[in-house]
Order: structure tokens, then C-alpha cells, then sequence
């Protein structure tokens, strides 16, 4: 069995859950790569979408940000940044939006606005960006992160880009036109939630890796699903067709 | 028709952007007019209310310089590498000096821009409902839909006093051809009340005419018409030349100290008259090495009666 970083997996198990044409509103970095990997493989039909306004990029490169050059020649199509957001999100065409941030919490609020108080951070953190307006509007959110009990948190700081708030009943009430959060894939496993809670729940745990090591990295009590799956480790094609991926290793590491 | 708006950018400065008052420097990871952030710079202009979604380095410098009292944005980090941290300096610090913040989700501000640009009172959308950014911000508002029976977020019209837009091709008078990333270059335009046009290349006006839908910004709506090439580096302009990542990553390096930060712009911002004499400090294998191929589209026949 090849070795694998606990970064090319996370990026496997999230290109998975990528289906063949869908459109995936993609960040810079890993979630480029997971995009990339599922459109070499199960997905070749994948749209990816750029908030910058690239739609249906074609990129020759491993893109340094969501602007670069390289998402526009030989895309589809090119929009405004209100565009964008107007026709393609608002306008309910994405299907899957990947999201990161330095605090998730148990019903998958998002923080990427700053650690502390508004007023007197401690720290500032860059800011919603797309973020709110990506977790209000799509179909699925996806997350990937590593598992630290510094990213884990019982309630984000600030909630930039609301998952289910304080459980589905309040979240109900918003009528967001988004499905909410749907996966948040780590180094130790696969989280869903809830279809009634909306409450953060182990579904899958990556190899090698026990309910105590997650629950360990988790500060509140976890839920974890009835029928807990293991998740099939990476094979031989999805290594190999990830590195070709990024050969100089810039986001896997 | 010859036409008195193409100046240089000392003179565009100089005349249309002034102190305490609000400017949108345009450009959304592409296309950013750092050559008109640093005559600001030079010019000293001070109290500024600086907007733009993607703050990115020229207005982390503009920070570190002391040109702004006021943020308005949406998204404050180095797009593809961390953080903004003059811009951090002066709101966790207030080094050199204190700095106000209103802040938006990405679809809020260029929303509050198209609502600017055709004189809204407010634009709907759907997005902030749930966040903690509306409590922090009391221009983000909620309203009942008067047609339904659900709430909706709400965003005002944003018109700055002036905004800076970089293109790649205008005539004389300002008709602008754009491609690539479009980002809130003509929303921007349109919602400004004055609007500063830097080009790559000054063609003649019948070169715009051959393809009217590929300009976004018509001259009436233009001030001013500079000739500045290369005036958006270290970011890129489609078809004339790459974003300059490794300068993007250095600046997380040159920025760690507010000093180490203005001894760089002592050297390349104040220490220089204008974006000729930066451009000569440049290396020339790092200029070669930022020039693309070419890439053409294949041309399209308007037809003609």
C-alpha cells in the first residue's frame, strides 16, 4: 500500500463527494486540488466556479489565488464579481461550496472574521469575503479542515457564514434558499449532520484512527453516528493522479 | 474630437482625489492600479475612507503611509498567501494611527456598488441573514418582502467621491476596452462620481469601435485618461503581463515591522516620482519572466449595411 499525508487525504475523501456535473464554487488550495482530482477521475463533466468570476476554468497551472490569470484563458465564461454573486449563487446554480475558516463549531457556524471581541480583536482574521454569501446559497457546504481543538470550538468567536446556528428549528426559520453545511472532512474523519439536530456527527473515520483519538481532538461531547463507517483508504490512481496534480507540492505540502 | 483628459498621474491625482474624501481604487485580484495608490502616497493625501472588497497590498501600504481614517471592504487578507499586516497593525494596534472598519460580505459591497451605479435606495439579497456581521454593522438592515411574507437583507448604495480604474485599452476620451476578470471595474466606474481611467495602451478611437460589447466603460463617464503601463504591478493585467506572486509573498516579509514596512516604501513608493523610474528599479529577467504567451480569440464579424 502507497503512504499518503494526512493532507492528500483529506483532499481524496473530499474529492469523492464530488459528483459528475455539478457545479462547485471553488477556494484557492486544497479545495482546487480536491475539484481538480474528482474532475480527473469520477467527475469529468465538474463545473468550477471562481469568485472572482471565472466560471468553468480550464486552468494550465496550479492558480495562486482565486484571480489568477489562469482561471480565465480557455474558461467558459468570464462574469462581473456582482454577477456572480447576482446570477450564479443568488441565483441557486452552485451546487457545492467548499469553505474553510479558523473556527468551526458543533452545528457548523464558520468564523473567518476574527478571534476575541469585534470591537478590541486579538486577532483579525481576513473576513467573510464570499464566505456568508457561499454558505447562504449552496446546496452543499463542504469543509475541509485538519482536527485541533483550536479550529473545534462548542461556538465560533464570530459566526461569519451560518451553518445550522444554534440547531435546524432556528435555522428553519431563516429560509435560506442553501442546504446548510453537509460534510466537514478532517485528517481523522468524515463529519455530517444531523438530518433533524443538525448537530455535527461522526459518520466515517479515516484508517487507523479510533472514536477517542476524534472525540480527543473534538472539545464537546461528539455525536457519533449509529452506523459508524470506516472510510476506504486512498488507492494507487487517486495518489498517483493527485500528485500529477501539484508536482511541486505548493498545497499538499 | 482631441480631448483634454488624458493627463499624467500626478496631474490626475493632484485634481480629483482629495483629502477626507472616499475612493474606490477598482480591480479584483486583477487589474489593481498601484501606480495611482502610490502617487496618492506621495501626494500625502490623508482622512481617506478607502473602499474596495479585496483591501489586497495597495491598500495595506496606503494604511502603513497613513492615507486612511476609514475601511469599507469585504474580504482583508494577502489573496493566496495569509494576512494584510498594516492593516492589522492599525486596527489591532493603531500603529501608525487608528483605523475605522465597515465591513460586508463580497456580494454585500459589490451589491452596494450596482445599487450606487443605478441610483437604488437599497438592494435585496439574499445572504448576512444569521451572521454576526449585520449586529456589527447597522448599514446592513433587514427588511419583510413586501411581496411575501419572508425577511430579507438589505445593503445601502455605496458612491465614492472618486474611483481608480486600470484597463487595458482606452481612446483618448476614455471608452475602455476590458477582458479578463472584470471584477467591480464598471460598477465602480458607474457608481463614482469621478472616475480616473488608467490604460496599459492609448489606441485610436476606431480600434474601440470594432468591438463596442467589449467596452464596459464609455467615455462620459470618464475624468480623466492616463497612459500608465505596467501601472498594475505586483498584481497582473490579462494579456500584458502575470501577477507577481513571489513580490505578494515577500510582502509578508517586508510588512512584519511597521519600519521594515516603510523603509520599503521609502525605497520604491517616496524615493521614486513616478511609475517610469519604479519600473527601471525592476529587474528586467523578473519583467520577462511575467509576460505570457499569446493567447487570441478567435475574431467575431459584427457585420456591416
Amino acid at each position: 500500500m502507497t503512504e499518503y499525508t494526512p493532507t492528500e487525504l483529506m483532499v481524496i475523501v473530499a474529492a469523492r463527494e464530488l459528483k459528475d456535473h455539478e457545479t462547485v464554487l471553488v477556494g484557492v488550495g486544497v479545495p482546487n486540488l480536491a475539484a481538480n482530482l474528482a474532475m480527473k477521475l469520477q467527475a469529468p463533466n465538474l463545473n468550477m466556479v471562481y469568485e472572482s468570476g471565472a466560471v468553468g476554468s480550464n486552468p494550465t497551472r496550479m492558480p495562486l489565488s482565486i484571480g489568477d490569470p489562469c482561471l480565465v484563458t480557455g474558461a467558459k465564461s468570464v462574469c462581473s464579481m456582482y454577477e456572480q454573486f447576482a446570477y450564479y449563487l443568488q441565483g441557486g446554480r452552485i451546487d457545492v461550496g467548499f469553505l474553510g475558516g479558523a473556527q468551526i463549531d458543533k452545528y457548523g457556524n464558520i468564523n473567518s472574521t476574527i478571534i476575541g471581541n469585534y470591537k478590541t480583536p486579538k486577532v483579525r482574521l481576513p473576513g467573510s469575503g464570499g464566505a456568508c454569501d457561499i454558505a447562504s446559497n449552496v446546496k452543499k457546504i463542504i469543509v475541509i479542515t485538519p482536527h485541533e481543538k483550536r479550529r473545534f470550538v462548542e461556538r465560533v468567536d464570530f459566526l461569519t457564514s451560518p451553518g445550522f446556528l444554534d440547531g435546524k428549528q432556528k435555522w428553519s426559520r431563516l429560509k435560506l434558499q442553501g442546504g446548510g453545511p453537509y460534510a466537514v472532512i478532517t485528517n481523522l474523519g468524515t463529519l455530517k449532520f444531523d438530518a433533524e439536530t443538525g448537530e455535527m456527527t461522526l459518520v466515517s473515520l479515516h484508517p487507523g484512527v479510533t472514536v477517542e483519538k476524534v472525540q480527543e481532538s473534538t472539545p464537546w461531547k461528539l455525536k457519533v453516528a449509529d452506523k459508524l463507517e470506516q472510510t476506504p483508504p486512498p488507492t494507487e490512481k487517486e495518489i498517483a493522479t493527485l500528485r500529477a496534480l501539484d508536482p511541486t507540492r505548493i498545497y499538499l505540502g | 474630437m482631441d480631448s483634454n483628459k488624458v493627463m499624467d498621474m500626478k496631474e490626475a491625482i493632484s485634481k480629483f482625489v482629495k483629502d477626507d474624501e472616499s475612493v474606490y481604487l477598482a480591480g479584483f485580484t486583477h487589474m489593481i492600479p498601484f501606480a495611482a495608490g502610490h502617487e496618492i502616497i506621495r501626494q500625502k493625501r490623508k482622512d481617506l475612507t478607502l473602499c474596495r472588497a479585496t483591501p489586497d497590498i495597495i491598500y495595506d501600504q496606503m494604511i502603513a503611509a497613513g492615507c486612511g481614517k476609514k475601511l469599507v471592504f469585504s474580504y482583508a487578507g494577502n489573496p493566496g498567501v495569509g494576512s494584510l499586516r498594516c492593516f492589522r497593525r492599525a486596527l489591532e494596534k493603531g500603529i501608525p494611527k487608528p483605523i475605522e472598519i465597515e465591513e460586508y460580505t463580497h456580494f454585500g459591497l459589490s451589491g452596494r456598488l450596482f445599487a450606487g451605479a443605478t441610483n437604488m435606495p437599497f438592494l435585496p439579497m439574499r445572504t448576512n441573514l444569521g451572521s454576526d456581521l449585520p449586529p456589527n454593522n447597522p448599514n446592513i438592515m433587514t427588511i419583510k418582502n413586501p411581496y411575501g411574507d419572508e425577511e430579507v437583507s438589505i445593503v445601502p448604495p455605496l458612491k465614492p467621491d472618486v474611483a481608480v480604474v486600470h484597463v487595458q485599452r482606452a481612446d483618448r476620451n476614455g471608452n475602455a476596452h476590458i477582458w479578463g476578470i472584470t471584477g467591480e471595474q464598471k460598477d465602480a466606474a458607474f457608481a463614482s462620481k469621478k472616475v480616473i481611467l488608467t490604460c496599459e495602451e492609448i489606441v485610436d478611437e476606431s480600434v474601440i469601435r470594432t468591438d463596442p460589447n467589449r467596452t464596459l466603460i464609455p467615455d462620459f463617464v470618464v475624468h480623466a485618461v492616463v497612459h500608465e503601463p505596467w501601472c498594475a504591478h505586483p498584481s497582473y493585467t490579462q494579456g500584458y503581463y502575470d501577477r507577481d506572486n513571489e513580490f505578494y509573498m515577500q510582502w509578508d516579509e517586508i510588512t512584519k515591522e511597521h519600519e521594515t514596512t516603510m523603509k520599503y516604501m521609502e525605497e520604491w513608493v517616496l524615493g521614486v516620482e513616478n511609475r517610469t523610474q519604479y519600473m527601471k528599479k525592476l529587474p528586467a529577467e523578473k519583467l520577462l519572466k511575467l509576460k505570457p504567451r499569446s493567447a487570441y480569440c478567435t475574431p467575431v464579424d459584427y457585420g456591416t449595411l
